[in-house]
């Protein structure tokens, strides 16, 4: 029996929860609504309301459990060790099987199932969205020019014309490979910060890696998960087990801490009581890596390769890379490695941006007053960029720029080091010019 | 459930979004850090902005005798916040500003709603501290601390929250607002009020601000941790260390169960075999005198018998000997679902004592009890680790308790040492006070709330 099948599963969980209150401290979400529902505390307590029958499945504790950013805090500080998210997850899936998905949300999960269908509406959004959006001036996004459900205060990243998987062959070849991998590009790569994409890709084939790019992936599912849509995040993680355990690659490289998350861990949830596909999902979640870790740990960072960029940059920690993948040192290593760069440690670099993926677009106010304490860490440092891990996390802070009134540029540290490489070459051909 | 028209008026005093009815949140503010309590769902939870707010709502509370539960950050261990009549929960969270800094008079001013380390943030830069330091140093609140009166980690020498607080001002229930103390350190006008509002645990007014006393930070600190393999060799130790005229700002002891859980929870190298370990702590502005300190309580431990002494060097090695005795009650906490933790406190001198009768008491009730806690202020925190569920073990564990308390008083010893008497323990309030005792303090609950609004049932027991 798996958390997403029943509440059951998650009482051991429970239990270990002795109600202290240390969430309290850290959870983003209490810190601005100072109420004890938001809690992780107070959600386990209606969770156990539940389960003892006091509670049905209301709205309102539908509500109550749609306030987490799953960011995991509360896990770390948590001195009892609950894992507050595996609560959280469960219990929505719960949510899902008694009160139903919500139509709107059935349609776009339906959609993220069916790869084709999904990755024909968001090329056709990239070819037409001149329509709905107004470009921003200088930041990476562009306003709603109508308010299609989506507040027109936030600016959303524009969608690549072509998908960065339409625009790269399946197997990017070199010459006397060191490894093979496999990449897992996820949607945002894919459709939005496709250059992103393409430095891991060249920063792979730098180090002389051959690259795998599945044409057949599609999303991990994390958003479906984090909205209790268990059956639909079955299928998709079956769908990505059957494609990624066929492949011969040493690794499977993920560059967004919640797609890695998804296969590392919350795959192995979903497929529990599946176990020919238990076993299939564990090979492969054994081989999944992300890029800053893949080129420390595993090819080693050759500081000969690194060219001169001269900015001062403060790093941002994702939630589920770090907390999650527990990826937190390797990218800070990278960028360090690289000379004339310097990393000015914000305050609170892992605290969470606010994102929570869709969470922005259900809590638009809550997700931007989370934002703020980011945004004024990011301001303290005067750094002149910023670099996190995670698409996600660029799409929020960006948004988050237009609304505090700051204007950096936000990089994916791949994309730094993949400069860095650039300018190293840059410098050679000087040389053999002159 | 309130009428209709009050939940208007209230809302009409604080606005809609201040006023939460709903019944999933009713269900989030029926309980505390306390275990196994009786409780009751509040009928409306209330969160002013202000002292004016706060005015309105108790002349509206006493005007219809609604019982008003006072809260912070509930993380209280006495069941102190937990509604057992229904009623408003005032939620004080709103009031979280630091008011003055007075780094000449070496005091602050604070909203109750601050959480405490806020403070011990914002007075820092002047070289300052609040030395109060309960283990929920980072989420509870000013005004919840003052109100349950809480100690910590530094109670030995820094004293506890009481020895803090200069001056309160104080909503009392029929609306009129009191000021109590001030700023300067000598004041013997009057009754001290500001004592009596310290730890009365809301049941005697509401409190809207703190002024409280701020001492220069220590700028020097040694740690240590010491093994023994015989609880007396440990309890000598502690007297002598005192005697010696060394007062650690830290000294706290963990028996063999507690010692055996931890290491089996966080495997940190803990002999388990050990009957105790004392974690210590000196510190001072001047290095040389920590210094002499320091060499002093490891000649002790050393003469005493302690079979080793660990010493910590840097920060991160004062992390580790302290990681030890932070990992106590969550590792007891893993072991079974319910957790009854106890604050009897009992003279110093009286530890060894103290132990042994815990020992006996969890031999003839067939209890897990694991004992930790702050052994040079004689605070121990006696953990029986039970099961909710079990009706039968659940039994003991209650008259298990009634021995704890028992021999506490015995031994000259108090009922709580710093987590407050709530509705836990108020049953045993005549055992410390006699009927006498608690009658005077009945009296002043009468004279202050006529109409018991204020958090009803607790201190005294029942409504």
């Amino acid at each position: 029996m798996t958390i997403y099948d029943s509440l059951e599963a998650v009482k051991a969980e429970l239990a270990n929860c002795m109600k202290c209150g240390n969430c309290q401290e850290v959870c983003p979400i209490y810190i601005e609504e100072k109420k004890e529902a938001a809690v992780a505390r107070g959600k386990i307590k209606l969770v156990e309301a539940v389960l003892k029958g006091d509670l049905e499945y209301t709205k309102g504790f539908e509500d109550k459990l749609a306030l987490c950013l799953t960011c995991k805090a509360c896990n770390e500080k948590c001195p009892c060790g609950v894992k507050v998210d595996k609560i959280i997850l469960g219990t929505r899936a719960a949510i899902v099987k008694n009160r139903g998905l919500h139509p709107m949300k059935k349609m776009i999960f339906g959609t993220l199932k069916r790869p084709g269908l999904f990755n024909f509406g968001i090329k056709t959004g990239g070819k037409f969205q001149g329509l709905v959006f107004k470009k921003h001036k200088s930041l990476h996004g562009a306003y709603p020019r109508f308010p299609f459900g989506l507040d027109l205060r936030r600016i959303i990243p524009p969608l690549a014309t072509t998908p960065l998987r339409d625009q790269v062959p399946e197997v990017v070849k070199v010459d006397n490979p060191v490894k093979r991998v496999a990449f897992f590009t996820g949607c945002t790569m894919n459709f939005i910060y496709v250059d992103a994409g393409k430095a891991v890709i060249d920063v792979l084939k730098k180090n002389n890696v051959e690259v795998v790019i599945p044409k057949d992936q599609h999303c991990c599912s994390m958003p479906i998960i984090a909205h209790g849509d268990a059956a639909t995040a079955k299928e998709m993680a079956k769908s990505h087990v059957d494609i990624f355990s066929k492949l011969d690659v040493d690794a499977i490289i993920t560059a967004c801490g919640s797609c890695g998350l998804t296969f590392q861990r919350h795959y192995l949830e979903l497929l529990e009581d599946d176990p020919e596909y238990y076993a299939k999902a564990q090979k492969v979640a054994e081989k999944i890596i992300d890029i800053s870790d893949f080129i420390v740990k595993v090819i080693g960072l050759d500081k000969s390769k690194l060219g001169p960029l001269n900015m001062k940059v403060t790093y941002h920690d994702p939630c589920h890379l770090n907390r999650g993948m527990g990826v937190k040192s390797t990218p800070r290593e990278v960028l360090k490695s690289i000379p004339g760069l310097e990393l000015i440690e914000m305050k609170n670099a892992d605290r969470c941006c606010g994102s929570a993926g869709s969470f922005s677009l259900t809590h638009y106010d809550l997700s931007m007053a989370i934002h703020k304490h980011k945004i004024e860490a990011i301001r303290a440092t005067k750094a002149d960029a910023v670099v996190t891990g995670c698409g996600a996390c660029i799409m929020q802070i960006t948004d988050g720029m237009n609304r505090f009134d700051l204007n950096l540029p936000i990089y994916h540290t791949v994309e730094i080091l993949a400069k860095s490489y650039a300018a190293k070459e840059g410098e050679k051909e000087a040389k053999a010019v002159s | 459930m309130l009428a209709q028209n009050i939940l208007d008026e209230l809302k009409k005093i604080v606005g809609e979004e201040n006023v939460l009815t709903s019944k999933e949140d009713m269900i989030s503010y029926s309980f505390d850090a306390t275990a196994a309590m009786p409780s009751v769902l509040p009928d409306v939870v209330v969160v002013p902005e202000n002292k004016e707010q706060i005015v309105e709502i108790v002349k509206l509370a006493g005007q219809h005798k609604i019982p008003i539960i006072t809260r912070g950050s509930g993380t209280n261990l006495s069941g102190g916040t937990i509604p057992i009549k229904n009623g408003i929960v005032l939620s004080m969270l709103k009031l979280d500003k630091i008011i003055e800094i007075d780094a000449e008079n070496l005091t602050a001013r604070v909203q109750p709603g601050l959480i405490i380390q806020k403070l011990n943030d914002a007075v820092a830069p002047y070289g300052l501290m609040y030395p109060p330091d309960p283990g929920t140093v980072t989420t509870a609140t000013m005004g919840g601390s003052v109100s349950e009166c809480s100690g910590g980690l530094r109670g030995l020498k820094y004293g506890v929250t009481k020895d803090y607080i200069m001056g309160l001002e104080v909503v009392m229930a029929d609306g009129s607002v009191i000021r109590t103390g001030g700023k300067t350190v000598k004041n013997v006008s009057g009754y001290d009020l500001t004592k009596l509002f310290t730890g009365a645990e809301g049941t005697l007014g509401i409190i809207t601000e703190i002024t409280v006393k701020l001492i220069p930070a220590p700028q020097y600190r040694r740690s240590m941790l010491a093994i023994f393999d015989d609880i007396d060799k440990a309890g000598k130790t502690i007297a002598d260390i005192i005697s010696n005229k060394v007062i650690p700002a830290t000294l706290e002891i963990m028996d063999n169960v507690t010692i055996r859980t931890v290491e089996n929870y966080a495997k940190i190298g803990l002999p388990v075999e050990a009957e105790a370990i004392l974690i210590l702590e000196v510190d001072g502005n001047i290095e040389q005198i920590v210094i002499n300190e320091y060499e002093t309580v490891q000649k002790i431990c050393k003469d005493n018998g302690a079979v080793e002494i660990k010493l910590a060097q840097s920060d991160k090695e004062r992390d580790a000997v302290f990681a030890a005795r932070r990992a106590a009650l969550p590792a007891l906490a893993q072991v079974r679902p319910t957790t009854v933790l106890e604050d009897a406190t009992v003279p110093r001198s009286k530890i060894p004592q103290m132990l042994k009768a815990l020992k006996e008491i969890a031999k003839k009730y067939n209890l897990q009890i694991g004992t930790f806690g702050h052994a040079g202020d004689g605070n121990l925190h006696p953990t029986i680790l039970t099961d909710e569920s079990d009706k039968e073990e659940m039994e003991r564990v209650e008259k298990a308790v009634d021995e704890i308390f028992k021999i506490a008083i015995e031994l000259g010893g108090t009922l709580s040492g710093e987590h407050g008497i709530g509705m836990a323990k108020a049953k045993y309030m005549e055992w410390e006070f006699g009927k006498e005792g608690v009658e005077v303090m009945k009296k002043i609950k009468d004279a202050l709330d006529p109409d018991h609004i204020l958090n009803p049932g607790k201190m005294f027991g029942g409504n």
